[in-house]
């Protein structure tokens, strides 16, 4: 069978930079393609020319052997391309149903007809499964609430492609489990789904093709079949990754933390370990589990209700949303960088620009950060050499403490590497690190120790060779 | 207008040279019609007659930058300015270092007192200093009872205060060019502008990073406060006169500077150069309007035209940057 929707050769620039040179994609009926790429390989470049939201400069598409252009939203809407955007494009002030039927609200004499909005918004919903009502206003679901959301959109735009764009970013497992749910469903009834992610486990799971991005060009398709998640890696990145997880051994030394009765209301409570020096404690659990709250607690940017923590420990937190918390986008490289380091760099109240350059380029070589100066924007880098801009920025304070809240969430496979390198080697050193991650194998190949916490509470304590992802699953789990 | 990109160049220094050739251009035309424009007398008046716009944009971008506005900074100055001549007034004798710390005390006071409201209450900055204006204005008229203090009234070296002449300027004028000249070293140097950059560049991180977005706005309100109450007895100084409504709406070309220059106004960028070039941009307008024969009254439209395209310029400039980013 032909396949629903076909690209050829597209290609597209953004001013001087190349984002596609001549890629292709087929979608086919009844089937989920994966799409795989490390960041900025072209993936959400290619989101935006099927969403109509970008023009290609050249090259075809095919919506059943039939060349056609989006020139607009409204145009792929209309040819049947539904998106569900990884940062849930919906508008929070209104109903589930508005949300819906915002691109065609249905009309009666002129007016709107509510009554007739509310069923078949409640139908479509009914049909998906969904676990919340028609009229519930939206600023009140989860991200995954909101996904679905949008794939009810696009039910009831007609779509035949659906495209997924890293939907599981921020989901629980359970929450996941729904969306694929939801994602066979819509497979079985003969759309074509386009499914972006950065998670291999995920891949295997749900999708039966593959495509894989490089550097702008397609380097690989076929049935997932006939692969294996090395060979995938290896297409990603362009070399076999033989040390995504360099571990150094190292001998635990004396404690530098200590963590006792930690309890804040409503978040976790009654947590009790220890940090040596030499050590990385991997923290495992389900998303709001608490760990993200605790690792605030222990840097110090909320406060405990109760317990205490002990130590003369030097603490630094890279938290988990690298954009939102971790860095100033449109200060340079070397202005993030020297922010929480400014009392040792300025003691007196004046900045030197070229000892904070200085500064910079000590760590953009040591973390080999892409980046032409320092003096470039944060918000120029990719994903990747953004984290490690993040985690100069701690380094640089010499704490004996790191907390890593999921330190290469949406990172390419590259720059994973060199950030476990780092915390690697910071441990290794002699000091601690909190490993905070949904992601089980960087857990348990990073880890010396794995803490697992489930519902606020700890659920287990793993050492590196009881943790296992049987283990840690089962106690993060409700089972 | 797209110039050659300059390697190396931050946006704003970018901005910053656009603008400076913009003005320069301006300047460049209006000489070339009217020669006696560029005549040191001329240039000294015009920067006299800027002065006071200069400081109060500085002290504008300092809000701004932090993600707030300051509209209650014209009533701000013009309460300390009737505050210095009723107590000049009543003390004649007393000179002027008394009158200048208690105008800039008064001053701070009033900015500090938007500054906790903004802080410490977390209201909307454009509602809190909306509601200080009105009460400032109220104060003036309660303290004056509506009169006016006239020249007659202030002492000679009071009213003589702005005007004396140093190397060919006013004191009003070298005012302006120490304070704007600092400004431009400071917030290009120092920790505390760092952490105003930090806090309205993203707060988040900024907290993350150890410092308080919210006692960053206070600092950046009390500033502005200060600034406003010294300028509020420049203003009447220079004038020789204190009413209730002096330096009516003055905000606006206030904040219509800072635009100008490049402030952005979701916060976070902006830099003192830009201002002052701002500042001058729409002095050398003022001043040029009277040569070519335009009423004064097309001043504002002309302001207007000219904010309006500054914003366009750069939100075009920022719909380039983010196509690219969009495309990883």
């Amino acid at each position: 069978m032909s396949p629903l929707l076909t690209l050829t050769d597209i290609r597209k620039s953004f001013g001087g930079v190349r984002a596609l040179a001549g890629v292709g994609l087929e979608l086919h009926r009844g089937s989920i393609t994966a799409l795989l790429g490390e960041n900025g390989a072209g993936k959400s470049t290619l989101v935006k020319i099927l969403s109509g939201v970008h023009q290609p400069d050249s090259g075809s598409i095919y919506l059943e052997g039939v060349q056609t252009r989006m020139s607009t939203p409204v145009d792929a809407r209309d040819l049947g391309i539904g998106v569900v955007h990884q940062e849930s494009l919906v508008f929070d002030h209104l109903t589930v149903a508005e949300n819906l039927f915002v691109n065609a609200f249905p009309v009666r004499r002129g007016l709107v007809d509510w009554v007739s909005l509310r069923t078949r918004a409640a139908s479509v919903l009914r049909e998906l499964g969904a676990d919340f009502g028609a009229d519930t206003a939206v600023t009140s679901l989860s991200i995954a609430q909101k996904h679905v959301v949008q794939i009810a959109r696009a039910l009831v735009n007609e779509s035949r492609v659906l495209i997924l764009d890293e939907p599981t970013a921020s989901l629980s497992k359970r929450e996941c489990a729904e969306l694929f749910r939801i994602a066979r469903q819509l497979r079985d009834k003969g759309c074509a789904l386009l499914f972006i992610t950065h998670r291999f486990e995920e891949i295997f799971e749900l999708a039966d093709r593959y495509a894989v991005f490089r550097d702008g060009a397609s380097v690989g398709a076929g049935l997932l079949a006939q692969t294996s998640r090395n060979e995938l890696i290896r297409l990603m990145v362009g070399r076999p990754v033989e040390q995504l997880f360099p571990k150094q051994d190292t001998t635990p030394g004396e404690t530098l933390l200590s963590v006792e009765h930690l309890g804040r209301a409503g978040e976790f409570e009654d947590i009790s370990f220890t940090l040596k020096r030499g050590e990385i404690l991997g923290i495992y659990g389900l998303v709001g589990a608490g760990r993200s709250e605790l690792a605030q607690v222990l840097f110090g940017t909320e406060r405990a209700h109760v317990g205490q923590v002990t130590g003369h420990a030097d603490i630094a937190l890279v938290p988990e949303d690298r954009q939102g918390q971790g860095s100033i986008l449109p200060f340079s490289i070397a202005a993030n960088i020297a922010l929480p380091n400014l009392m040792a760099l300025a003691p007196r109240g004046w900045i030197r620009s070229r000892a904070e350059n200085e500064l910079a380029n000590q760590w953009i070589q040591r973390l080999s950060i892409k980046a032409q100066q320092p003096t470039q924007t944060v918000q120029s880098l990719s994903g990747g050499n953004q984290q490690k801009v993040v985690l100069a920025k701690w380094l640089a304070r010499k704490p004996a403490v790191l907390i890593l809240d999921e330190p290469t969430k949406g990172i390419d496979v590259g720059a994973k590497a060199a950030v476990h390198a780092v915390t690697s080697e910071f441990a290794a050193a002699g000091n601690g690190v909190i490993l905070i991650s949904s992601e089980l194998p960087e857990v348990i190949a990073m880890s010396d120790r794995v803490l697992v916490m489930r519902r606020g509470r700890l659920r287990g304590e793993f050492s590196r060779a009881e943790a296992t992802s049987e283990n840690l699953l089962r106690a993060a789990s409700d089972a | 207008m797209k110039l050659a990109p300059y390697r190396g160049w931050s946006e704003t220094a970018r901005r910053d040279l656009h603008l400076a050739l913009l003005t320069l251009a301006l300047f460049v035309i209006v000489t070339a019609k009217f020669p006696v424009f560029a005549s040191p007398h001329n240039l000294a008046g015009l920067l006299d007659d800027t002065a006071i716009l200069i400081m109060l944009a500085l002290g504008q971008m300092l809000v701004i930058l932090v993600r707030g506005i300051d509209l209650s900074v014209a009533a701000n100055l013009a309460l300390c300015g009737m505050l210095a001549a009723l107590f000049n007034r009543a003390f004649p004798g007393a000179g002027i270092a008394p009158v200048l710390a208690l105008s800039l005390v008064a001053g701070a006071l009033l900015g500090a007192f938007n500054g906790i409201l903004v802080w410490k209450l977390r209201l909307p900055p454009i509602v809190v200093t909306l509601g200080t204006l009105s009460i400032y204005r109220g104060v003036i008229y309660l303290l004056s009872r509506g009169a006016w203090v006239n020249e007659n009234e202030m002492s000679r070296e009071f009213v003589g205060f702005t005007r004396a002449q140093f190397l060919g300027l006013s004191t009003l004028s070298w005012f302006a060019l120490v304070f704007a000249a600092a400004a431009i070293f400071e917030m290009r140097h120092t920790r505390i502008a760092r952490n105003l950059y930090a806090a309205g560049g993203n707060p988040e991180a900024a907290a993350y990073a150890g410092i308080d977005p919210g006692r960053m706005q206070f600092i950046a309100y009390l500033a502005s406060g200060a600034i406003a109450g010294l300028c509020g007895f420049l203003w009447v100084s220079r004038f020789a006169v204190a009413y209730t409504d002096i330096a009516l709406g003055f905000e606006l070309q206030v904040i219509a500077a800072c635009l100008i220059g490049g402030v952005a106004i979701a916060g976070g960028a902006g830099s003192a150069g830009g201002v002052l070039l701002g500042c001058l941009f729409l002095g050398i307008i003022r001043s040029s309007l009277p040569l070519v024969g335009i009423s004064a009254f097309w001043q504002m439209f002309i302001n207007g035209v000219v904010i309006v395209a500054a914003v366009l310029l750069s939100a075009r400039q920022r719909r380039q940057v983010r196509a690219i980013l969009e495309a990883r």
